[in-house]
């Protein structure tokens, strides 16, 4: 009789025990899911600058650089070469030196060179990539130099040639080269936001 | 204006002048240097080309204020080097010039891509002097040259 009542009274704890567990976690997937969420939209605004021409233009699936808003191919035959930085007799630091030449119009940063093919942007046709494939190349430590997302931020944060996208100099007309669409304060706070979502990448090609 | 202590060919030069001049000018004009020459000014010709830290440079775009105390060499001096020297006489045996006006920068590309590549390709010649005009169109003696010059530096 009473190892009955027992069973009977485990029987009910357990029911019990299984319904709060079930309770805790649908309300601890519920901020995972905001969480994915508002790190997709920061995606979104990570991505506006990716395909920016001051990004856009060293991104390429090509042999050679991008200049301009327009994006045309870079003039002087420049080609990519070995190293993504040109070829010696047209090494990218023929012209291009450690910091912008306002007074000749050519744009400058440390060791100016073009993304790897590995990293690139835009397809052979120079068309910028859709958002979840930027987003799926970005996230591929095999194609992303090894960089986590803790990485990734520091990179966006720090490195010398993403801050050159807000520095980009003048034109050889005198007038100032376009910035990216979000300033870089904004663009390291919506890396941020997405590094801490888990890089989430939107679905789809 | 500003004063600059360059190391050109060897020794330095002190030049007083606009930060923001172009260094071919500071060559041609301060230094008196005008075997290096200015073509297009924007970088589109090659015909400025001298090295910078042993980078062919086109000196028509580059401010002097952002040489800082790399050595400069131009066409003057580069037949000291033997990889210039090789390619000055492979020039002359291959009497690759016509009017002349960019052989200096032509050469200096040249030097660049011997110095980097010993064997050099078709390919790579042709992208490494895709940057530098001739008007004359002197591109079969140049590669001819740059041919020749390889295979007496063995």
């Amino acid at each position: 009789m009473h190892s009955r009542l027992l069973a009977r009274y485990i029987f009910v704890v357990l029911i019990i025990l299984t319904i709060w567990i079930s309770f805790s976690i649908s309300q601890a997937a519920k901020p995972t899911r905001e969480k994915q969420a508002g790190g997709l939209a920061a995606w979104e605004k990570v991505y506006s600058v990716l395909i920016s021409p001051r990004c856009l233009n060293c991104h390429t699936a090509t042999n050679y650089p991008q200049q301009g808003d327009d994006r045309h191919h870079h003039f002087a035959n420049v080609v990519r070469g070995p190293g993504d930085a040109g070829v010696p007799g047209l090494h990218c630091q023929s012209c291009h030196q450690e910091r912008n030449a306002d007074s000749t119009g050519v744009p400058g940063g440390p060791s100016w060179h073009l993304a790897p093919l590995s990293m690139q942007w835009q397809d052979t046709n120079d068309r910028p990539l859709s958002s979840a494939a930027v987003c799926s190349s970005v996230t591929d430590r095999s194609k992303n130099e090894n960089m986590s997302g803790p990485e990734l931020l520091k990179h966006h944060e720090r490195a010398d040639l993403v801050l050159w996208a807000w520095n980009p100099g003048r034109r050889p007309d005198g007038s100032l080269r376009s910035l990216p669409p979000i300033s870089h304060q904004e663009f390291v706070t919506a890396t941020r936001t997405w590094v801490e979502a888990g890089t989430p990448c939107p679905k789809g090609r | 204006m500003a004063t600059f202590h360059l190391n050109i060919n060897g020794s330095e030069k002190t030049v007083d002048v606009d930060p923001s001049t172009p260094l071919l000018w500071v060559l041609r004009e301060e230094l008196k240097l005008t075997g290096t020459k200015y073509g297009c000014g924007i970088s589109a010709c090659g015909a400025c080309t001298v090295h910078v830290a042993g980078i062919a440079t086109r000196s028509c775009v580059v401010p002097v204020e952002l040489i800082g105390d790399r050595p400069i060499v131009t066409i003057e001096a580069i037949g000291k080097d033997p990889v210039g020297r090789a390619v000055q006489n492979a020039w002359i045996e291959k009497d690759v010039v016509q009017c002349g006006y960019c052989q200096s920068g032509q050469i200096m590309s040249a030097v660049a891509l011997l110095k980097d590549t010993k064997k050099p390709t078709d390919k790579n010649i042709e992208e490494s002097m895709g940057g530098n005009l001739c008007r004359c169109a002197t591109y079969v003696r140049i590669r001819e040259a740059i041919k020749r010059a390889s295979q007496q530096l063995g």
